[in-house]
Formats: C-alpha cells, structure tokens, sequence
C-alpha cells in the first residue's frame, strides 16, 4: 500500500460560502435511485449520487462457498466493491486491491447488522458493488445502493442502511464531498446509520479534526444519510408503483 | 468459526454487564504496556517490540530511495503492511495478505499519514529520488487488540529509526545519519463494544464477544478513525469515545516517547 503524501494546492474551493459546483456546505449532490434494474440478480438497485454512478447486486440467500466459511449460528452477508477500470481518470489495474478489500469488509459489516441474518444459517447473501463513474464518496454511493438492492431482493431486515459523507473543506465543515474537495481537502468522514435506530455501523475519518470540529461533521452526517434515506424510500415506492 | 470461543462467549459478555472480566480487570483497563525500541537494531533502521499483556507484536522500519509520486514529486512515500504470521494463532494462515490484515495495515497506516507524523518534504533527495519509509507490523502472538499493539509497535519503530546514510547516489547499509523528520506522535485508541458496554483492550477470547469496535488515532486532533465489527455504536457513544481518546493516548503517548 503506497499513497502518495501531502497534498497541497492554490485551488480555493469555498469562495463566499459556495462551492466549485455552486452547494452550499450543507447540500448534498443531485441523488436519482432506482431499484430493480437487473435482471439475473434477485434484487439490485442504481444510484447516480453527482458524478458517481454505481450499480449494486444481489444474490442469495444462498449457499456458502467454500464450505469452511460457512456459519451454523447465522447467514453471512459478503459484500465485494469493485470499480471498473476507466470509473476514474487514471485507469484503475481491475480486481481487488488493499482499498477495495477495506471497503468491502466494512460494508459488510455494516450491512450484517441490519440484515436478519439468524434466520438463515450457514447461508451466504452476497453483494455485488460496481462502481462505473467515481467522483468522491463511492463507498457511500456503494453502500447505499446495497441496501436498496438488499430490500429490492426482499431479504428481511430491520431496516435500510444510509450513508453519507461530511469532510472539512477550506477550513470549514462540508456535507458530501466532491473529487476535488476530498483531494484537496483537509478531512474526510464517511459515515452509515441505521435511521429508524440511530446505530452508526459505518464510521471512518482522515485528516485533522479537532473534537468541536468532529461533533459538528458528525452531526451534518448524520443529517445527510437521513435525507438519503427518504430518497432510498421513495426508489423503493416508486418500483411499487411500476409495477 | 471457533467452538471454543464461541461457547465461552455468553460467559463473557453477561461478566461484563456486570462491570466484570474474566481477567479481573476494570472495563477500562489495558493490560500491561512494555516497549522496548531497537530491538533489531543490528539490521533494521528501526524496530521496536511491543507487548500488551500476552499480545506481541514487533514492528521494523526499512528506508530505501525510490521515485516519488508524480503529483507529489518532491514529498517521500511510505507504505504500511500488516503480517498475521501462523505462529501467532491458529487460525492465522501463511500466503498473501487478507481481509484482517489489510484493515489492520490501513488503520495504522491513514493515523500515521494523517496526523503528518512524518515529514514528506524532507524525505526529498533530488530530482525523482525520495527516501520510501517502509513500516512492517509483525503479530508474533495473538491475544487480541491488534491495532493498538500494532500501532504502539509501528509508531515506537518510527521514533527509533535511523536514516541511512545517502553517498553516490544510494544508500549506504549499516552508516546513519541522525533519527528520522518526525514531528509528532500519533496514537490510535479501539474502544470494544460487548452488549451495551464499551471495554478497552480485549484478549482473544473477549474479542470474539466483541460487537463492534472504534479506533481514534489523535494527536492534538483526530487524525483517524474507523469503525469495524457486525455491530453498531450509538452516536452518543461515538461521540463519548472520540472525546475520551484524547486524554487515553496522552499517557501512552509518554510511554511511547520515552
């Protein structure tokens, strides 16, 4: 795992209280979801979240393979985030690599604690996470519509994950970075709940951030993932009403 | 899964909501910290072995000159890896690294970058030549919280390095030339939830009761986190815990510099 280090820029990206793509700090980008969209898949969902557009998939419950992984107590819920190769300017080598792997398994995480997973032992419920356009905030966008596509496939859960990001921006306390302002920024703070009960079961940030600093972006997160939440329900009505 | 763990996991986690622990420590008590710094100081540029009650971990720092990154030409690279070696637990397997090992690497990895630990720009040499900092976490024994012990381990090796001496243009193995461009001592902190407790320091054992976890890595400020686990926090209690990491790191801050 090499990154590079600093990063440094003239680049202003708040100027009298507007960003680069004319937000306000507490404005999300434009959201459009839709479920349903693919038709191997027993349940998916799109998400085009600004300049990010993402596909998910879901198959399952279904059997665990390999056998060895499986669990007798409960189901396991496996999610794989994968981005295409031309999803970013420089071409992405395809497969997983150290990030898509860390993503993967905090999604998953995130996911099993809604999805009922006692009521289906030793099974796999597998989610497949394509990113074709990335523009900052694809593990949001990612598992956002994993949850959608989840509940498209009617696997039983207590209830949908939403998420969204906050980030310090100029100095001051964003809601759902863009590319430039998660390159040239000074923090980012990815965040998932479960809206009907509050749990936070996404939570990663970097950068600096003082303890003030960190409740106020904790809060417009938190903010945001509840306004992507009514736009997750109303994708989920709206396949009702198609059909 | 493990049956042993798994059978002694309600025994655990009904101990604990009675504020107890099988050890007999408080919930918030970390079990005993040594750390000892150069312990491979005959080859590595830095290396530091840490034990967390029977947690052993030891970290080295290697250094070499590379090319630095085209939209950071003139800034140093490092890189953070993670080994989970067989002799440190059953269920550790040889080969390539996997899921645990690479959340591992990337949380100790993002609080070191963050925080600015390491100064990049003096890690410059000439035109495309930068010194590359290589930090390598070995688990030697599992008894759980990897990430603290692996961090404490990684940042202890960073405070012990030496640079090498740069003649002809390479590395000269075995010559110093004075401790590396650190300018500050970044900590990373996991707090263990186990039903509606927050526990520090888990063993092996109580790590597989564990729900969910939250790592804060600070310096004056927040330098990183991440959530982890099939389980969740409220929001109180992230914010509970990200405030309480501040003043939980100083004094392991002291043992690490010391």
């Amino acid at each position: 795992m090499i990154h590079m280090s600093g990063k440094k820029s003239d680049l202003k990206l708040i100027n009298g209280g507007v960003r680069l793509d004319g937000r306000k700090p507490d404005e999300l980008r434009e959201i459009r979801m839709e479920v349903g969209v693919l038709k191997n898949v027993q349940g998916s969902a799109y998400v085009e979240w600004g300049k990010n557009k993402v596909l998910a998939g879901v198959y399952g419950p279904r059997e665990m393979h390999p056998k060895r992984l499986q669990n007798p107590t409960e189901a396991t819920v496996r999610l794989t985030y994968n981005m295409a190769p031309f999803s970013v300017e420089d071409r992405k080598k395809p497969g997983p690599d150290r990030r898509s792997v860390e993503i993967s398994k905090i999604s998953s995480e995130a996911l099993s604690d809604v999805v009922q997973v006692h009521l289906y032992p030793d099974a796999a419920i597998d989610v497949f996470v394509e990113v074709l356009q990335a523009d900052a905030g694809t593990r949001c966008v990612g598992l956002t519509a994993a949850s959608l596509a989840l509940a498209d496939a009617g696997i039983p859960m207590k209830d949908l994950v939403a998420a969204c990001a906050a980030g310090k921006v100029d100095g001051e306390i964003v809601l759902d970075l863009m590319k430039e302002e998660d390159n040239f920024g000074e923090c980012d703070l990815p965040l998932a709940i479960v809206p009907r009960t509050g749990e936070v079961v996404l939570l990663q940030q970097d950068g600096k951030l003082t303890g003030e600093e960190f409740n106020k972006a904790f809060d417009l997160a938190y903010q945001g993932c509840l306004k992507v939440y009514e736009i997750q329900k109303r994708a989920l009505l709206a396949k009702e009403v198609r059909q | 899964m493990n049956i042993e763990y798994y059978l002694k996991r309600d025994y655990i986690s009904n101990l604990i909501r009675e504020g107890k622990r099988v050890d007999g420590r408080a919930l918030d008590e970390m079990r005993p910290l040594s750390i000892t710094k150069g312990y491979a100081k005959d080859k590595a540029c830095g290396s530091a072995y840490v034990k967390l009650g029977s947690t052993e971990v030891m970290a080295g720092i290697s250094m070499d000159v590379g090319t630095p990154y085209p939209d950071s030409p003139t800034s140093g690279v490092m890189s953070t890896s993670v080994e989970l070696r067989p002799i440190a637990h059953p269920t550790f397997e040889a080969g390539p690294p996997r899921e645990d090992s690479i959340e591992v690497a990337r949380v100790i990895d993002r609080g070191i970058r963050e925080s600015g630990c390491i100064d990049f720009d003096k890690l410059y040499i000439d035109k495309d030549k930068v010194w590359m900092v290589f930090i390598d976490i070995h688990i030697l024994n599992h008894d759980g919280n990897l990430i603290d012990a692996g961090g404490l381990a990684a940042i202890s090796a960073l405070l012990d390095a030496r640079m090498p001496k740069y003649e002809a243009g390479r590395p000269v193995r075995g010559e110093w030339a004075g401790g590396l461009p650190l300018t500050c001592t970044p900590i990373p902190f996991t707090y263990h939830k186990i039903g509606d407790s927050i526990i520090m320091d888990p063993t092996c054992e109580e790590e597989y009761a564990v729900d969910a976890r939250l790592t804060v890595t600070t310096t004056e400020t927040l330098n990183a986190m991440q959530k982890g686990g099939d389980g969740s926090f409220t929001a109180e209690e992230v914010k509970s815990c990200v405030h309480r990491s501040f003043e939980k790191a100083s004094h392991l801050r002291k043992q690490v510099e010391e």
